[in-house]
């Protein structure tokens, strides 16, 4: 009888840990992450003393503490009794305000652009290619202060709006200023305000308006019950299609359920549009745009415009000839063929650097340091830490803003693109 | 004409017709006008549109490119210029100050005598870098390619010409250590390839060329880092960043791409974190932070501080670059390597990286351009970039208010640099297209 045995395991050698690969990428991690923990404890350690030889703690109290500035432009009731907080949160909605206000117009820009330097018209697509190729080899900052330049150099004063015979006069029928200090556009306002008429402008010819939060808040939530319930509307259609084959029409009932129910709320709240108008040395009433945000916007909407521009047209290019001929074969209309076929492979190219374009316009709304503009950076990052004397926190801080900005964003990204891909085999 | 025969049939032509002229509208600029811009009415407003755009931008700034100034050596002489001719200071431009101060805009605080040293170091530059852009020049030119830093750093910078030689040397040493320790113990050579060069710059590099600087100063004048300024320093801070971004941003990816999970989520953290955050802000963590996180009493230039930071800047974004570039290769090459039995290193250095950086090329320099246009924001931080020169210059008495000539001029040598640099990496991505046909 003979009995089997297993063959003699042959027993652990430290060589292994190096020369078998079973062993050896344990053994170069566990390498890496000692070298890691050593060199991150010695700059927390360098840290550590070196704000000790100064006499500094590490915490984050001095948020609750009274700022002490004023910040030329809000979104948010702020003045300068309340708290570094709250002057940070100022900040973090002034950068969002551009960041969306830029990345829109900047859509918009490259879009138009990026379909017209395809344009068969030469004219057309060499000047767009001007544009294109004279806004990205250029750098931003350049551009921001040369628009805010023009804004303050070339622009009329408002005291040119004055007399019988005016050296300047307001466009668009009235409603519009562009002056140096910056452009008045109209505003709204209710005569029924929510939040109580005591804000009232006091001049003839000028109902006595108000807005507050409340009344704002009541439009948005309008608006989005008749933007849900146009998607029902919708959705209803598509089903009455995909049974029939024949889609309701459906667009006078998507019109009403949007202006209709706004319409009512608008003249419940009493809601007039309220014209700027010149009062002392400068325009008040109105929305006061100023030129740091101008300046801002537009460069950073035309910079960014330039690279979309690119990123469109190489995403139309992308889309070989042979889809749009086999639409056409099958019969449909450029129209159709253009929505159906041609642009949602385009998309699928177009919207990962888009996306990543608009966190690089997000970024560099941080230039506004060039113009003054009170954005997070120049809060937190500039006057905050001037005051407090708390770089290390504040721009953590700063940096951890950023950072979650950025994430938050190429998540968006990322879900796009999992929902977008091929899938193949 | 058919009168040559009696028995000619009436519908048969038997003389040739000679040629006419095709119609007008079907030739020449006619044509193309037709076909190009104004082949629908959407065509012709936009042509029409387009053209007046063009129009009345060149009628509004034309005339003040046309009646500029260039010899005037102060902005009211110009104005005295501009007025004895019978115009206003509207009406021309003062580009007087571009040929009274290019040399300022262009070098910064550099002394004067010495501006051929940062001329040649960018030619020495082009010298080097051209056997990695263009594979058509010779092989051999790759060792000129890896001296360029050290003579580089020793035209622009000056100083005894001992210090480069020993930090070249340490490389010389790693070199040496590997060839001669391999043949023992594959491990042992490559430790001690990274260890005896540590071990020499740290301990032996200093005291030598301190020696060899006493005994023979051969050199350069030095000069400081605060003489930088205006596109120098734009282009120093760039080419240097660059540089050294390469080696770290290779690493980065090849981390990014490992199945070690430690190493692949520490590069993954790295590169996020740095690409998530705005440069304006690292640059503030370079001049406000930076000495927190070093040894107490550690202090060095501004200059360098920034350069360490938008190493770190663009060995991420480079990172990415070339994780594309690893990504593009197909898997058969990866699987390829192993099969012939390579280790990590080899199929990485040998089979790899050589294909996946070739289809990176165009990426790192379009990364180039930004990081070039990005060295703009070092104004910030108080150093001469040739935006804070153009403020420098305003503030002189001789040009106090001029404003618009010098931005174009610094608009325009942006332009020239990376509008070239942009057709380099489109020609670049265009051969490459062609190649894997």
């Amino acid at each position: 009888m003979s009995t089997l045995t297993d063959p003699p395991k042959p027993a652990f050698r430290l060589s292994q840990l190096i020369y078998d690969t079973r062993y050896r990428s344990i053994t170069i991690q566990l390498v890496a992450l000692v070298l890691m923990v050593l060199g991150i404890g010695w700059l927390v350690n360098n840290t550590v003393q070196n704000l000790a030889a100064l006499g500094k703690d590490f915490n984050f109290g001095f948020l609750d503490n009274p700022a002490g500035y004023d910040i030329n432009q809000k979104l948010i009731d702020y003045d300068s009794q309340m708290s570094h907080g709250r002057a940070a949160l100022v900040g973090i909605l002034n950068t969002l305000l551009v960041a969306i206000l830029g990345c829109v117009t900047a859509t918009v820009i490259g879009v138009i652009a990026g379909v017209l330097r395809l344009s068969k018209n030469w004219v057309v697509s060499r000047l767009m290619a001007v544009y294109v190729e004279g806004f990205r080899n250029v750098p931003l900052l350049l551009w921001i202060i040369l628009i805010f330049s023009i804004m303050s150099e070339s622009m009329p004063q408002p005291r040119d709006f004055r007399g019988d015979e005016p050296a300047a006069s307001m466009i668009l029928s009235d409603s519009v200023a562009v002056t140096n200090r910056g452009i008045w556009i109209p505003r709204l306002g209710f005569t029924n305000s929510l939040s109580g008429n005591e804000a009232v402008a006091s001049v003839e010819g000028v109902p006595a308006v108000a807005s507050g939060g409340a009344d704002w808040a009541l439009i948005g939530v309008t608006l989005l019950i008749s933007i849900v319930a146009i998607g029902f509307v919708r959705s209803r259609s598509t089903r009455i299609q995909e049974a029939t084959g024949v889609r309701p029409t459906t667009w006078y009932l998507q019109l009403g359920i949007l202006v209709i129910p706004f319409a009512i709320v608008g003249l419940f709240l009493g809601m007039t549009v309220v014209t700027p108008f010149l009062k002392g040395f400068n325009f008040t009433e109105g929305t006061h745009l100023r030129n740091s945000l101008i300046a801002l916007w537009l460069a950073l909407s035309l910079y960014t415009g330039s690279f979309i521009a690119e990123i469109v047209r190489a995403g139309i290019l992308a889309v070989s000839k042979g889809q749009s001929e086999a639409a056409f074969a099958l019969g449909m209309r450029p129209n159709r063929t253009m929505n159906l076929v041609i642009l949602p492979q385009a998309m699928r190219v177009i919207v990962p650097p888009l996306i990543s374009q608009y966190l690089n316009l997000t970024k560099n709304s941080s230039l506004a340091i060039a113009v003054g503009y009170m954005d997070v950076r120049a809060t937190l990052g500039g006057i905050t830490i001037n005051q407090t004397g708390r770089e290390l926190e504040g721009m953590l801080l700063l940096g951890g803003f950023y950072l979650v900005l950025s994430l938050l964003i190429s998540s968006v990204m990322n879900y796009f693109n999992n929902r977008t891909q091929l899938r193949e085999r | 004409m058919s009168d040559t025969t009696t028995h000619s049939v009436s519908y048969v032509r038997e003389s040739m017709l000679a040629e006419t002229a095709p119609p007008v509208t079907e030739t020449g600029a006619i044509k193309w006008m037709r076909e190009n811009l104004f082949s629908s009415i959407l065509n012709t407003v936009l042509t029409i549109l387009s053209i007046f755009v063009v129009y009345w931008i060149v009628s509004k700034i034309g005339p003040w490119f046309w009646n500029s100034i260039w010899d005037a050596g102060s902005l009211t002489e110009c104005r005295e210029i501009l007025a004895a001719k019978g115009m206003s200071s509207h009406d021309g431009a003062c580009f007087g100050v571009i040929k009274d101060r290019w040399q300022q805009l262009i070098f910064g605080f550099y002394p004067s005598e010495y501006y051929w040293r940062p001329v040649l170091a960018l030619l020495v530059f082009f010298v080097g870098i051209s056997p990695v852009l263009f594979d058509r020049m010779p092989r051999k030119m790759l060792i000129l390619t890896m001296l360029t830093p050290f003579v580089m750093y020793l035209l622009l910078w000056g100083g005894a010409i001992w210090l480069p030689l020993m930090v070249a040397a340490g490389f010389g040493v790693g070199y040496l250590a590997m060839k001669a320790l391999s043949p023992i113990n594959g491990l042992l050579g490559s430790l001690g390839a990274i260890i005896l060069p540590l071990i020499f710059w740290l301990y032996l590099a200093g005291p030598i060329a301190g020696q060899l600087t006493s005994f023979a100063p051969i050199g350069f004048e030095f000069v400081p880092s605060k003489s930088f300024g205006g596109f120098t320093l734009s282009l120093v801070i760039g080419i240097v960043a660059i540089i050294l971004s390469l080696p770290l941003g290779i690493l980065l990816a090849l981390g990014r791409q490992s199945d070690l999970p430690i190493i692949k989520y520490s590069a993954v953290t790295f590169i996020e974190v740095i690409r998530g955050v705005p440069l304006i802000v690292w640059l503030f963590t370079a001049s406000l932070l930076l000495n927190y996180f070093l040894p107490p009493g550690t202090n060095f230039d501004l200059m360098l501080r920034v350069i360490i930071m938008v190493t770190l800047f663009s060995a991420a974004y480079i990172a990415e670059v070339v994780r594309g570039g690893l990504a593009a290769l197909p898997t058969g090459q990866y699987e390829g390597a192993d099969s012939l039995g390579m280790s990590y290193w080899q199929s990485m250095r040998l089979i790899v990286l050589p294909q996946a950086l070739k289809i990176s090329i165009p990426g790192i320099v379009n990364t180039f351009i930004g990081l070039f246009k990005d060295t703009t924001l070092v104004v910030f931080i108080g150093l001469f970039d040739p935006i804070g020169l153009a403020g420098a210059v305003r503030a002189s008495t001789d040009w106090n208010g001029i404003y618009w000539e010098l931005f174009i001029f610094i608009g325009v040598m942006f332009f020239i640099f990376c509008f070239s640099m942009g057709r380099y990496s489109l020609y670049l991505e265009h051969k490459l297209q062609r190649e894997h046909r």
